[in-house]
């Protein structure tokens, strides 16, 4: 058993491609779980980050710092009534969610969080993953058809004009990105999401400082693209409140309404995830060509072996992050008031400032440190592009359905293929 | 079980092939017959598919100019399919009866 | 690496495929027929797989599923009427209809029944790894010209579907 586990630990490709299904279950198994607390804690963060914008609290009241505050709501999800409404068509009406929860989570089979940590790499990765994260719409208009209602029958008719519209800029972006993989030494671009980031690597830069600024605008396309891909503000006019209710989902309640948020969340991960792959070098760390003078470090685990001092920095930091996270809880430990009623929030602060010190000191042990330091820059900028969602949503007004449409063909749609046009001529001159 | 060979796929493209036709033949819902016509251009894609592995990619190849033919005539029929609902306010086939108004 | 299962998968596809083709030409309501039609246009991407056609797989989800049926299904919504559901369905030729695709699935039979003899046993081994390339290099090289044209028949499509569907241009 044990020398099966370090006999995948040590191969060099994904599970997938092996053909080992019993690791290409743990894989979907893990992500499955990890996206799902990532949505969990994604909610807190965007109640808690939003308010402080506001210059509010936010969600306090529900364990230490609100840090409950997800748990409560899933639980309020789970057990409110969840009710048919009369004249809804029953059978796509129970369809909807299913079918938008399944495209935001297939996505997630050839993102790739390391160079093996995958669940498989496809020859067509980039193109299965704009395909099949273009099944979502099909969902959203059947939830707001099958609801027979108007509010989400315009909320889905919205939102499927939108999303048709924006997919064509987001795709255009993402084809000039693949073709920056061609501009290798052996000339052959690829469609693959683990061959893009080892164009990278092979190129020495990330996609969106190649051709400055070539890439960056193709990044830009991309991340505006995106934000309306997932119906987030300030184009979230599908759900637009102060319009339309809560759009094509307004029938929806309950468990059913727990999948369409979901869904958003996940897709929100997914097409981050896609970017990050793209453009910012997937699970390669800032400067990955830099490794500095060689060091050689005491090691009790294996032989010692010589080290760049940069290499050796940068597979820290996680260890240093979690350390920082563990302070601040600490911190907050310290400074909660001295009253009885108190006690428990304290405690509970405290044994998540030990268990967080606890991964921080498994994570400096170097088989796993070697090993976690992809995922970790991975969801590091992954992490970067959820607050930035969150952050438009507190700073930008949301669009109106003109204007939308308008920068959607006539703004983004150029602006793609002037960067193609203009990737491919730099490309062939340089 | 028999291996999979080319007809087994041959034969399935046929089966579409026959249920498209006949849902172009009988139906009265516009969009009906024309979602039928789809069936019908998917039915000679996995023939084009099915024969690329016998004869190389050229049926590949013709598979995508027949998914962008699909494309170009959905984006017409259905632009005819509202400019004809908005002057006679139905979508059937059969009412389809007058050159000029 | 070897596929799995061929045998099971082709038929579990196909039947998926066929039954939600049969689903497609006989619900009453459009909405129903648009999303059995997704069914099928996603068990033919499978089928595609199985033949080593994964870039036509992936042009098949984004473009048919992700593009074409979002098209059917807004139209669906804006020309709905509800009066279309009470309605007889079939129109008065079906008899003649169903007596002249019979006859056609009798042709499809007879012909594979004699020319299964035509076709070679042997299959080309293509490479699934080179795929998306060699499609690329056909695409540009010797279908060049056909490329280019379907892009001018793309075109003259938005235009006309503008024209059609735009009240005042």
């Amino acid at each position: 058993m044990l020398d099966y586990v370090t006999g995948y630990l040590s191969s060099n490709v994904t599970p997938g491609q092996a053909g080992n299904w019993v690791w290409a279950l743990i894989y979907i198994l893990l992500i499955f779980l990890g996206i799902s607390l990532a949505v969990m804690g994604m909610v807190w963060l965007e109640r808690k980050i939003l308010a402080h914008m506001q210059i509010r609290l936010g969600p306090m009241r529900v364990g230490p710092h609100g840090l409950l505050q997800p748990i409560a709501d899933s639980l309020k999800l789970l057990l409110k009534e969840d009710i048919i409404p009369e004249n809804a068509d029953k059978v796509v009406f129970w369809l909807a969610p299913l079918m938008v929860v399944i495209a935001a989570f297939t996505v997630f089979i050839v993102i790739p969080f390391g160079p093996t940590h995958a669940v498989t790499d496809m020859n067509i990765g980039i193109l299965f993953m704009l395909g099949v994260s273009s099944l979502g719409v099909l969902g959203i208009i059947m939830a707001g058809w099958a609801s027979n209602s108007h509010y989400p029958l315009m909320g889905s008719l919205r939102s499927s004009a939108q999303m048709v519209s924006y997919e064509i800029a987001m795709g255009l972006a993402v084809v000039s990105a693949v073709l920056m993989t061609s501009f290798n030494a052996g000339g052959s671009g690829t469609l693959s999401m683990i061959g893009i980031v080892q164009a990278q690597a092979a190129q020495h830069t990330w996609f969106a400082f190649k051709f400055f600024p070539l890439g960056l605008v193709a990044l830009f396309v991309f991340a505006v693209a995106m934000v309306a891909e997932t119906n987030r503000a300030p184009f979230d006019l599908p759900e637009a409140e102060s319009e339309l209710v809560a759009g094509f989902h307004t029938e929806y309640s309950g468990f059913r309404w727990s999948l369409f948020f979901l869904a958003e969340y996940t897709a929100m991960l997914a097409v981050s995830s896609i970017a990050v792959t793209l453009w910012l070098g997937g699970w390669m760390r800032p400067f990955p060509s830099w490794h500095g003078p060689a060091i050689t470090i005491p090691n009790f685990w294996e032989h010692a072996a010589p080290l760049g001092a940069v290499d050796f920095a940068f597979s820290l930091v996680p260890a240093v992050c979690f350390f920082v996270l563990a302070a601040f809880a600490f911190i907050g430990t310290l400074r909660m008031p001295k009253h009885p009623l108190m006690k428990i929030q304290k405690g509970g602060l405290g044994a998540l400032a030990l268990v967080l010190a606890g991964i921080g000191l498994v994570l400096l042990i170097p088989p796993v440190r070697d090993r976690i330091q992809d995922i970790f820059w991975f969801v590091a900028k992954v992490a970067v592009f959820m607050y930035l969602y969150i952050w438009y949503r507190g700073t930008f007004p949301r669009y109106r359905f003109d204007q939308l449409m308008k920068l959607g063909w006539k703004v983004m749609l150029p602006m793609g293929l002037g960067v193609l046009i203009a990737t491919a001529v730099v490309g062939v001159l340089v | 079980m028999v291996p999979i060979t080319t007809l087994h796929y041959l034969v399935v493209a046929a089966a579409l092939f026959v249920l498209g036709t006949i849902g172009v033949l009988t139906r009265r819902n516009v969009v009906i017959i024309l979602m039928s016509i789809e069936l019908i251009l998917n039915a000679v894609n996995l023939n084009l598919v099915a024969f690329s592995r016998l004869y190389g990619l050229h049926g590949q190849v013709f598979a995508v100019f027949v998914i962008t033919d699909a494309a170009a005539e959905a984006a017409v029929g259905l632009g005819i399919l509202i400019a004809f609902f908005r002057n006679k306010e139905t979508v059937n086939m059969d009412e389809v009866d007058l050159l000029k108004w | 690496m070897n596929p799995v299962a061929t045998p099971f998968f082709f038929y579990f596809l196909s039947a998926m495929a066929l039954i939600s083709g049969v689903l497609v030409i006989t619900r009453k309501n459009p909405v129903h027929s648009a999303i059995a039609l997704i069914f099928t246009l996603l068990s033919l991407a499978g089928l595609y797989l199985m033949l080593y056609a994964p870039f036509v797989a992936g042009v098949q989800i984004i473009l048919y599923a992700g593009g074409i049926m979002v098209l059917f299904l807004f139209v669906i919504m804006l020309v709905s009427v509800s009066r279309v559901e009470r309605e007889s369905q079939f129109n008065k030729q079906w008899l003649v209809g169903i007596a002249a695709t019979a006859a056609l699935g009798v042709l499809f039979i007879l012909v594979y029944a004699k020319g299964k003899s035509v076709f070679p046993e042997r299959t080309v081994q293509l490479p699934e790894q080179l795929n998306t390339q060699q499609v690329a290099v056909w695409l540009y090289g010797t279908y060049m010209l056909p490329f280019e044209i379907a892009s001018l028949l793309l075109l003259v499509a938005i235009v006309g579907a503008v024209v059609m569907a735009k009240k005042r241009i």
